[in-house]
């Protein structure tokens, strides 16, 4: 897609899952990547950054959490300095941890989901905005279908993908003059293990005692409107590049939604 | 009859400003309340602080209309005081049917300069100690077997403002708390809804801090002249609305009125949200 050859693109989260497709594809349109997870997946994070590598682009790979402010800002500083410039930025990192009713949530899962679904997200474009250039860029924060209703047992984890919708709504509007945009990305289910797990298949199918993942998907199958149980990292990072090049210059402030239907469906 | 007779509703936030005028129009309809406040100053926050004689004539406007009212200086922070509030006034009062996370706070600062502790205080309360609150009383409200939830969020629930990212990170993520809550409440026909204002006329805007922030260009900014620039907001003609005219949509969503309403967003904006 236009405009991302020779650009330099930050991803958090970007060991496995999503995050490691979206710098593949980053990396499939010329753009440099600067991959970003914890000290836990550093392992899996050189792979991101061999698949960079692969592709003929530059990766500078890094572990830092995007809970400390300070860590993420020196890691994203060296980075940018090694690569030259920062045109987009992609907030990915998220947990999505068992959940229980409001009011037998813990303080704990409700804060450890915060601290990195909300203010990660925060200290992701804090750090890595000042860095993005006089000819503007863009900003893509993951949410998810739970930024855009809720759903039972998920309040910890409703509460944070909407919230990063109200940030960059407000980072749209302060960003703007800088030719800065600023959009949300908000997936159903994908084809990933934080969905392809055997806790997950058990809540899908409480009637079912050791359900496996074709069991999962036509309950999951049924909840969309197209028929599909689920979308592929690759969906996502599809819309995440677009909002990223030059083809969505004038979209700002928005919500894409790649859920099969999900949302939608009555 | 009152539209509340016999009800009992806790709010937070109830010092003054919109709790006060909820804690006031319920008792107008015959509700009995728990009112909790933290009467005190928070980090960061640059509105000058509710007091206990606020929170004391918040009590004495309730006696007034003849129902009954409990007081707590609570902070919605303080998991366990939250909680033991609650239960000491349901205790007192004989059960609880409504309940209104109302205590805000806001402060003002760009996205990128803002400090980790403005961020986190305000998340801290506007959106987890919402969450305290719902946590607190929803048993309450199990065992009664009804009862209607009424978050108050903001037009920055809906939208995004310039200069106030964590409010608005933490309003639109109440919004996000109420979808969860009405999904899992509803099978005890218990509701759950949100309340969006635009400007309030409280001490939370009617301060130099707002108030320069909406007139950058003048030094001392007088009530009218920030009326002026606030009218821009609004689609309506007016600069802001009145804590009672959200009280009484609060109270409409209280009221067996509302009873088949559940999961709204409810602007009290005069149509800011639209403009």
């Amino acid at each position: 897609m236009s405009g991302l050859d020779g650009k330099v693109v930050v991803v958090t989260g970007a060991a496995k899952g999503t995050g490691r497709v979206h710098c593949q594809r980053f990396a499939d349109q010329g753009a440099n990547v600067i991959a970003l997870d914890t000290a836990e997946f550093a392992d899996e994070l050189q792979g991101t950054a061999a698949q960079v590598r692969d592709r003929g682009r530059r990766c500078v790979a890094a572990t830092a959490d995007v809970r400390d402010a300070d860590t993420m800002s020196t890691a994203i500083d060296a980075a940018v300095h090694q690569l030259g410039r920062l045109d987009v930025v992609i907030a990915n990192a998220g947990v999505h941890t068992a959940g229980a009713p409001v009011w037998k949530l813990s303080d704990e899962t409700w804060q450890h989901t915060l601290d990195i679904n909300l203010t990660g997200v925060w200290h992701t474009v804090k750090a890595a905005v000042p860095h993005i250039g006089e000819s503007g860029g863009s900003v893509v924060i993951i949410s998810s279908t739970n930024g855009l209703r809720g759903t039972a047992n998920t309040a910890h984890y409703t509460a944070s993908k909407h919230a990063v919708v109200g940030l960059a709504r407000t980072l749209a509007n302060e960003l703007g003059p800088q030719r800065i945009r600023v959009n949300t990305v908000h997936p159903g289910a994908v084809a990933t293990p934080m969905v392809l797990n055997q806790a997950t298949f058990r809540r899908l199918c409480p009637d079912i005692p050791n359900p496996t993942e074709a069991d999962a998907a036509e309950v999951l199958k049924a909840r969309n409107l197209l028929p599909v149980p689920w979308v592929d990292p690759v969906d996502i990072a599809n819309a995440v590049v677009f909002l990223a090049s030059d083809e969505a210059r004038y979209i700002t402030g928005t919500q894409i939604v790649v859920d099969a239907g999900l949302t939608q469906k009555v | 009859m009152g539209r509340l007779q016999g009800k009992v509703a806790l709010i937070t936030g109830a010092a003054r400003g919109i709790g006060r005028a909820q804690a006031v129009r319920f008792a107008q309809e015959g509700a009995d309340v728990i009112a909790m406040d933290i009467c005190g100053p928070l980090d960061t926050v640059l509105t000058p602080p509710a007091t206990p004689a606020d929170l004391d004539e918040t009590a004495r406007l309730v006696s007034d209309t003849g129902s009954r009212i409990v007081t707590e200086i609570v902070d919605v922070r303080d998991t366990d005081a939250v909680q033991a509030a609650t239960d000491r006034g349901v205790e007192q009062l004989g059960g609880l049917d409504i309940v209104c996370a109302t205590a805000g706070i806001t402060s003002r600062e760009m996205a990128m300069e803002m400090s980790e502790n403005a961020w986190q205080t305000m998340l801290d309360v506007n959106l987890s100690g919402v969450w305290r609150t719902c946590r607190a009383t929803a048993p309450h409200l199990i065992e009664r077997g009804a009862g209607s939830v009424i978050l108050i969020s903001s037009i920055a629930g809906l939208k995004g403002l310039v200069g106030v990212a964590h409010y608005t990170s933490a309003k639109h993520g109440v919004v996000g708390l109420m979808r969860s809550l009405a999904n899992e409440l509803a099978p005890h026909n218990i509701r759950v809804n949100s309340v969006h204002p635009t400007n309030v006329d409280t001490p939370m805007i009617q301060n130099d801090n707002v108030r320069s922030a909406f007139r950058p260009d003048l030094e001392h900014v007088s009530r009218e002249e920030f009326a002026e620039a606030a009218c821009s907001m609004n689609m309506l003609p007016i600069p802001w609305v009145d804590a009672v005219d959200v009280a009484n949509a609060c109270l409409f969503l209280a009221s067996d009125e509302a009873r088949y309403i559940t999961a709204v967003t409810l602007p009290v904006d005069a149509g800011s949200t639209q403009r």
